[in-house]
């Protein structure tokens, strides 16, 4: 899929799905077209270019450039053809030499204004200005350059990623339009009026101080110049392009990488990306600097401790170091004294090839994912209920929704594409329900008001999940006909009993999650009584001790109401990192085969033994959370690690660096030296998603094709590492190209087996299940009937957490995501997205903030039952009194000193979202923040000879 | 003296602006409201203010930045103590504004936009304040002052502490002997018909005569404005124009024979201006109390509305389709069909929306008919409501209005206390909610779309049709859109029946035409004739030539955007079909005389530099085109190859007719075109 680069294809106006087919004349040519179609889009239907500036695909029609006129018989004057919808008949002239003329002195207006360094103009070639005044044939411009200009504006180049130079703007607002309707911001105005408008950010502030989100939406809709990619005024126009998928958030993004050589130049969000449909974010778009920051490691190293030095040695001499190592450890302690963490950013293939590794070198099921710290839950709850560990929808589906539910999630912050695409839902009509302790950007923010918005007391997810329940089927508001028909009654009787029981009304629950009442019932009956509704969830729900109740609460309150099996409806979890539903679904759990097949059957084991031709081990192996603690009891001795960074990431921190510390090898194989790296003995260079090929599969399960732009930079992708490492365990892989691996997954994946990457090109994306019953994938699940015959509704009785606030430790932290970073920054540190957000604070509210004396920006220290850190404040009434919150992008911040090992009854998630702590006003940084700076400054001491 | 700190200063307006925000919360459309509310209480919207109001409202910063900064009457500074506004539109033009102008700003020291250094005045223009027929007029605060000469300028700004906006008030007082009328319309306040009423009033506590005084609406002879009437034996005679001065000469006349007074008018029902008119929509003007329900009442007030309250929707809107009525904003768009298509439109909730942001220069119908007769524009409202189903009707008053803003408040609290409007009106389960909303200076905003934009509190961007305002309007609900003589013409239609309209007129323009006589005219007021007659025959007839005693020489009818027709075309029937044969139009039906020391080559700049200063900036020809074209016609008057320039305007002028997205950048051609080809001379260099 490596093409020449060239602008992707824009037909003017948004495309018409829905309504009956008009059949008109353009130039002579009939052409049929949806109705609503405009005249511009039907002509480019028939290959008839209609001459733009302010129209494009992206966004509804304006109107404003005037050089898309076009005669139509029976009509006065020149319509716009980007406004004028055809009609059955319809006769339409798009050239004329009226028109001609008409249009070229249009275009002569425009000129007038416009500097004439086309010369030396960065879009030079690239330009839809400079190509339209060509396509006109604009030859001199009467008026002179003398009159009232706009040449002397002053760019701002406050923006890292591009400038802003408005002496190039023709006002066409398409950079206003596409931040008001694509991105939802509503950050850039026109100021001013008549001949004195021009594009402003904010109060016509710079773009940094402005509201803009960098997006870079404004910067693909603009015709011209003046909005311009940086990386563009600097290298110049791309020469080829590569389609891809993002391998940050869930949401699976595909984007075009547009290239020079072997240098990205930029990164364009791909319109025929169903997940993203041309939108993208901060980090998607921009934030690729990392790929060749200079702190990448692409050599293999070794040392005998962690307190050596490294040396650097190659991939041979590295697999074999590492290779040894474990046999001889598994020789000593047992062959479960070894493991491997695989990675949600890796790809589909290279989380399988972990697995097998594991399941067929080590000769164990200590294979887990870091899916365990995060969604874990969601696996479990869905699977139990609905009888399928997924999302039941695709995004688009939101379009559909009349209600929304979102809980314990921030779209806007960590899935901020598919937060545009619910938003612009919002604005035309949809209403919102926000579940969630801090009050996020959808609570209120431009154009959007969530109807209710519960403050959840972090902890007592279940019992507001439950109150709702009991709301819907005490007022009698439940879908009768829909659970006779779709659910196990037995199970609907008994969590009827269950959930009737009183102790479950709002007015009874109120003190235990802080949530008004009367506010609760109203949510409950509005959700209820919605045609569709939708209910969205993150982290906020599955990151507790009673994760997966809540997400079979979840499942439950979806079913009860009939909202599960169409268009508009679902239980939709919104994965933290990219490939998150993929590594679950390649069996990277130590009880679970790829396709959510336990273990233990013999039937599944028999598929696999007889296409690896080895025999498996029946016992489930050792989940993340165990493996260290095995480690410090002394069984667990060896764990190969890949991309995924534990000693930041995992809760209690302290406990997690003593458990790496006990093992006698680490193999890291990541693309920086991250936090983990430092205690390793073997680090294995890792490759960005732009240097492999292979599959991500986002939050709607969506199997999304990952193409290599530029070669590895270690000389491997991470499939090829694996593969060496496997081999000198002795396992005899022998891929070429990870379609083979695809296809390795698809014979032995009954909800994978139609998948293939002819058929991934072909379609573009494909949502599994993909199979015989499904050939093109799979968009909304549980429509007929659920996965496991009949939906189960789980009884979901609350078990507070020990974790519990008291005098002590009387306030609750919980912790997120911020936009501009990713996960533990590892990336998004090293990109110029750190100038949003250059370290992790602390929000309090002003109540909490005044009884301790402590000011907006003082440090405070955070202390919770396992550890402290120091960070700065931010007083706000975002966060409810009693609650305070962080986000854990920067080590330094140690965010997870202070988590403690609470965790999910099912499925061990960390209770990462409540942590009771006490705060107070300090001067210097904890004593884990020094010791942590030492280690760090001597690790990296340690790694100078290596680089050299 | 308590002085506040600047902090303690800072927290008060902080607090202050937070209890805006929360009054016009959940209103719908509410940044405008709130922007006027703000700035008549700080005087400005300070940028630092922003923040909350954007906050309140769910809007972003940006959206209220680029808000205020669309409209003249919103400012991010503060400014003086008093805002002199002077107008610049034709009407007063044509009677010397252009002098005025430059005498204020050698006065005041300061050009547009300055505020003088001691922070007294801050200066501004402005773009017709309707008082058009009274011109050259100022507006001093709240206050509008008509036939300005540099004198009365510099008495004003002298005096200027001692003005005091004045409010709705009808003395009605208990048994007098004589029953006198004088109007408070903007025109008669604006020559002084308040120093007439208080000299009247002063008069009679000493002379211990016994006077009740009716302040009305003007009946539209503004020439005679302050047109003082009196009642004996039920007949109304007239004094006019009246001065404070003249009132204890009028009252000693009374006494014995009142004709032997030099303004004696005789009956004024007689006065042939008056009584050659055929007036409908303006029958009630300057009769009484413009706000007293009962007098509208007992001149057969509310008869429509009772009459449709019993009809069936279609059949109220086939009344007003069988009349023939047309849009009277300048359109002329049969109105009837525009309400069947928003009845057959289904939604939940429709709008009706009244334009009165009468921004044509020479036009002040509507003024006139909202301080004269609101009730019946709001009876025309609620049966237009009823008409399509519309629960909530709108007027958009242009905010250099005041007058008519006091008026259409008094009038629609009143009709909501008595039962006419609100809840279940006059018992019938139906309900019509009626709001007033203010716009804040931009000439744009007349045009409908750009004026639905505003009324949801946006910037006044023109819309592109279709969608139709009747299909998608509103908050994108079916809205009908109408001029107010428009709507109040549905009033009396009502009452009299669809055919009894239909019955007057020529051609497809039927019923009365309303045309307003302006600028350099003798006689200006406003005339209600059946359409047909011609153009000289109005300015002969009731202007009866130039108020300078020159020859006429150009006329532009249909305001800022219609041609300057030459007296070759003074014979053209004024209905909308003859002139539109002409290049012309009638449009709001505003005629501005001008007398022979025009340059029409000035006001061809002027034309074009009304749609730069007017335009909202959407579509290129008007955007940058209006500026070009400023710019032409200064190299053509400059004599820079004239020829040349004098083709590049006309190719201009093509472009912005035939590729603007509205009337405003496409019809700005039509004054500029007629005045280079029928006024070729003042172009030639020949007369400079």
């Amino acid at each position: 899929m490596l093409n020449f680069y060239q602008p992707q294809p824009d037909q003017g106006t948004p495309e018409k799905l829905i309504g009956k087919q008009v059949t008109l004349q353009i130039d002579g040519v009939e052409v049929t077209v949806t109705e609503g179609t405009s005249v511009m889009r039907a002509a480019s239907q028939i290959s008839v270019k209609i001459p733009r500036l302010c129209a494009t695909e992206q966004l509804e029609s304006f109107g404003s450039c005037r050089v898309c006129l076009v005669e139509i018989q029976g009509r006065k004057g020149f319509p716009a053809s980007c406004t004028t919808p055809v009609e059955a008949g319809m006769r339409v002239r798009t050239q004329s030499d009226q028109l001609a003329k008409l249009r070229r002195n249009v275009m002569e207006l425009y000129i007038s204004d416009h500097p004439l360094d086309c010369l030396t103009c960065p879009t030079n070639g690239d330009c839809e200005l400079q190509d339209t005044a060509g396509e006109l044939g604009l030859r001199e411009v009467r008026y002179g350059y003398s009159g009232a200009n706009h040449l002397d504006v002053d760019k701002d180049t406050t923006n890292p990623y591009f400038t802003f130079d408005a002496s190039k703007c023709i006002v066409c607002s398409r950079c206003v339009r596409a931040c008001e309707e694509v991105q939802g911001t509503f950050a850039l105005t026109v100021d001013g009026r008549g001949f004195d408008s021009v594009i402003s950010a904010g109060q016509g502030e710079d773009f940094m101080s402005s509201e803009c989100v960098s997006c870079g939406a404004c910067v693909d809709a603009c015709p011209t110049a003046t909005l311009t990619e940086k990386k563009i005024i600097e290298l110049g126009k791309p020469e080829h392009s590569v389609v891809t998928t993002c391998a940050y958030c869930g949401v699976g993004c595909s984007f075009q990488a547009e290239m020079k050589g072997d240098q990205v130049v930029r990164m364009t969000p791909h319109k025929q990306g169903k997940a993203n449909q041309g939108h993208a974010c901060v980090k998607g778009r921009f934030a690729f600097g990392y790929v060749t920051h200079k702190d990448r490691i692409t050599r293999p190293m070794i040392r005998n401790s962690i307190a050596e030095e490294w040396t650097t040695v190659s991939w041979d001499e590295a697999v074999q170091f590492a290779a040894q190592r474990f046999k001889e450890i598994q020789a000593s302690y047992g062959k479960n004294s070894i493991g491997a963490i695989s990675s949600s950013r890796c790809t589909n293939e290279e989380v399988y090839l972990v697995q097998k590794m594991v399941r067929t070198g080590f000769g164990n099921n200590n294979i887990d994912t870091c899916a365990r710290v995060c969604h874990s839950p969601t696996g479990f709850g869905l699977k139990t209920t609905l009888g399928e560990s997924a999302g039941t929808q695709t995004f688009a589906s939101v379009d559909a929704a009349d209600v929304v539910i979102v809980m314990g999630a921030n779209p806007t912050d960590a899935h901020p594409v598919f937060a545009s695409r619910l938003k612009r839902r919002l604005r035309a009509g949809a209403k919102l329900i926000v579940i969630d302790p801090r009050k996020i950007e959808l609570v209120s923010s431009p154009h959007i008001k969530a109807e209710f918005h519960l403050p959840v007391r972090p902890g007592t997810n279940v019992t507001v999940l439950n109150a709702l329940a009991h709301v819907i089927v005490s007022e009698e508001r439940h879908s009768e006909d829909y659970i006779t028909e779709r659910s196990d009654l037995d199970a609907f009787e008994k969590w009827r009993n269950f959930i009737l029981d009183e102790k479950h009304s709002p007015e009874n629950t109120a003190e235990i999650t802080g949530i008004d009442a009367a506010e609760l019932r109203e949510a409950a009956r509005l959700y209820a009584e919605a045609a569709n509704a939708a209910i969205f969830y993150g982290l906020g729900v599955t990151e507790h001790s009673q994760g997966s109740t809540a997400v079979m609460a979840i499942a439950n309150l979806a079913m009860l109401t009939g909202n599960l099996g169409r268009d508009g409806v679902g239980v939709n979890p919104l994965r933290g990192q990219n490939n998150v539903q993929g590594s679950c679904d390649m069996g990277s759990f130590p009880h679970e085969l790829p396709g959510y097949r336990h273990i233990s059957d013999s039937q599944t084991r028999q598929l696999f033994e007889d296409e690896w031709k080895v025999s498996l081990d029946s016992e489930p192996g050792l989940r993340i959370p165990n493996m260290f603690d095995a480690a410090l009891d002394g069984d667990f001795k060896g764990l190969y690690c890949q991309g995924e960074d534990i000693a930041q990431s995992d809760p209690n921190t302290q406990h997690v660096e003593a458990a790496l510390t006990a093992l006698e090898c680490l193999v890291v194989q990541d693309i920086f030296l991250n936090e983990t790296a430092k205690f390793a003995h073997v680090f294995l260079p890792g490759a960005t998603f732009l240097e492999k090929e292979g599959t991500f599969t986002n939050a709607e399960r969506r199997i999304s094709r990952v193409r290599k732009a530029i070669a590895p930079l270690s000389g491997k992708a991470d499939w090829q590492a694996t593969m060496t490492f496997a081999n000198a365990l002795g396992c005899n892989m022998s891929y070429q190209h990870p379609s083979e691996i695809m296809a390795e997954i698809a014979r032995l994946t009954p909800t994978f087996t139609g998948v293939s990457y002819e058929k991934l090109d072909r379609l573009g994306s494909i949502q599994w299940p993909c199979n015989a019953a499904a050939p093109e994938g799979t968009p909304i699940m549980h429509v007929d009937e659920f996965v496991r015959g009949k939906g189960f509704f789980a009884l979901t009785e609350y078990i507070p957490t020990d974790e519990r606030a008291n005098r002590k430790f009387p306030l609750l932290l919980t912790t997120g995501r911020i936009l501009s970073q990713y996960n533990v920054g590892a990336q998004t540190r090293r990109t110029d997205n750190s100038q949003w957000h250059p370290e992790d604070i602390v929000e309090i509210h002003p109540h909490d903030a005044e009884e301790r004396g402590i000011s907006q920006g003082d440090w405070i220290g955070i202390q919770s039952r396992v550890g402290q850190t120091v960070l700065h404040a931010e007083v706000t009434e975002r966060v409810t009194p009693g609650v305070i919150y962080t986000t854990f992008h920067h080590p330094v911040s140690g965010a997870n000193v202070i988590t403690t090992e609470n965790s999910d009854w099912a499925t061990n998630c960390p209770e990462y979202k409540v942590t009771a702590v006490q705060v107070s006003k300090v001067s210097q940084p904890s004593s884990w923040q020094k010791r942590q700076k030492s280690y760090h400054d001597e690790q990296l001491q340690l790694l100078e000879k290596a680089l050299q | 003296m308590l002085v506040k700190s600047p902090m303690q200063e800072n927290r008060a307006e902080a607090d202050d602006i937070k209890a805006i925000v929360e009054q016009f919360q959940g209103l719908p459309g509410a940044l405008l409201p709130l922007l006027h509310a703000v700035q008549s209480r700080q005087g400005y919207v300070a940028p630092e203010w922003v923040p909350a109001i954007a906050d309140g409202l769910n809007l972003s910063r940006a959206e209220v930045h680029g808000v205020i900064s669309f409209y003249p009457d919103f400012h991010s500074q503060p400014r003086g103590q008093h805002v002199v506004q002077v107008c610049r539109a034709e009407a007063c033009q044509a009677m010397g504004s252009r002098k005025l102008e430059a005498h204020a700003k050698k006065v005041l020291a300061v050009d547009y936009g300055e505020t003088t250094l001691d922070g007294e005045f801050t200066l501004e223009p402005v773009y017709c304040l309707g008082n058009c027929a009274c011109s050259p007029s100022i507006r001093v605060d709240n206050r509008i002052i008509g036939q300005v000469d540099a004198a009365l300028f510099d008495q004003v700004i002298a005096d200027v502490d001692k003005i005091e906006s004045s409010t709705v008030s009808s003395s009605t007082a208990e048994s007098f002997s004589y029953q006198f009328y004088l109007s408070r319309d903007t025109s008669a306040l604006a020559v002084d018909a308040e120093a007439v009423a208080e000299r009247l009033q002063a008069s009679a506590i000493e002379s211990d005569l016994e006077v009740n005084l009716v302040r009305t609406g003007s009946r539209g002879l503004f020439y005679l404005e302050p047109l003082l009437e009196v009642d004996i034996n039920q007949k109304r005679i007239g004094f006019g124009p009246v001065t404070a001065a003249d009132i204890d000469s009028i009252v000693s006349a009374l006494a014995t024979d009142p004709s032997i007074h030099p303004l004696y008018l005789g009956l004024v029902d007689e006065l042939d201006y008056l009584s050659q008119q055929q007036r409908i929509t303006f029958a009630r003007a300057g009769l009484g109390d413009p706000v007293c329900l009962d007098n509208y009442q007992n001149l057969a007030g509310f008869d429509g509305l009772r009459k449709a309250l019993l009809m069936t929707q279609q059949e109220i809107v086939d009344q007003i389709k069988q009349s023939g009525l047309r849009g009277r904003g300048g359109a002329a768009f049969p109105a009837g069909i525009k309400l069947q298509t928003v009845l057959d439109t289904t939604s939940e909730q429709k709008f009706v929306v009244c334009n009165a942001d009468e921004g044509d220069s020479g036009t002040f119908a509507d003024r006139l008919l909202m301080e004269a007769d609101p009730y019946q524009l709001i009876e025309g409202m609620i049966i237009a409501g009823l008409a399509v189903d519309a629960s909530q009707g709108y007027i958009y008053l242009r905010s250099e209005y005041p007058v008519a803003h006091q008026m259409l408040n008094a009038a629609i609290q009143r009709a909501l206390e008595a039962g006419f409007l609100g809840r279940n009106i006059l018992g019938s389960s139906k309900d019509f909610h009626l709001e007033v909303r203010l716009g804040a200076g931009a000439y744009i905003c007349g045009e409908e779309t750009a004026m639905l934009d505003s009324l949801e509190g946006k910037r006044g961007i023109v819309r592109v049709k279709p969608p139709l305002p009747a299909i998608q309007g509103l908050f994108e609900q079916p809205t009908v859109v109408n001029n107010v003589l428009t709507l109040a013409a549905m009033s009396s239609i009502l009452q009299s029946g669809g055919d009894a309209y239909q019955s007057m007129g020529s051609g497809r323009s039927r019923g009365t035409l309303v045309v307003q006589l302006a600028g350099n005219v003798k006689r200006g007021g406003l005339v209600e004739v059946p359409f047909g007659l011609t153009l000289r025959e109005l300015v002969e007839t009731y202007g009866q030539g130039c108020a300078s005693g020159r020859a006429m020489r150009a006329i532009q009818v249909g305001g800022p955007l219609g041609a300057f027709l030459p007296e070759s075309q003074w014979d053209t029937p004024l209905d909308y079909e003859a002139f539109t044969e002409i290049d012309a139009m009638i449009g709001h039906g505003g005629v501005v005389v001008f007398d022979d020391t025009v340059d029409m080559a000035a006001q061809a700049r002027f034309s074009m530099e009304f749609c730069a200063v007017e335009s909202c900036g959407k579509c290129t020809p008007c955007r940058i085109g209006s500026t070009r074209g400023l710019e032409v016609i200064d190299r053509i008057t400059s004599d820079q190859e004239r020829q040349e320039n004098i083709m590049v305007l006309q190719d201009l002028c093509d472009t912005m007719e035939a590729g603007s997205l509205c009337a405003m950048g496409g019809m700005t051609p039509f004054p500029v075109r007629s005045a280079i080809n029928y006024f070729p001379e003042d172009f030639s260099g020949e007369l400079a």
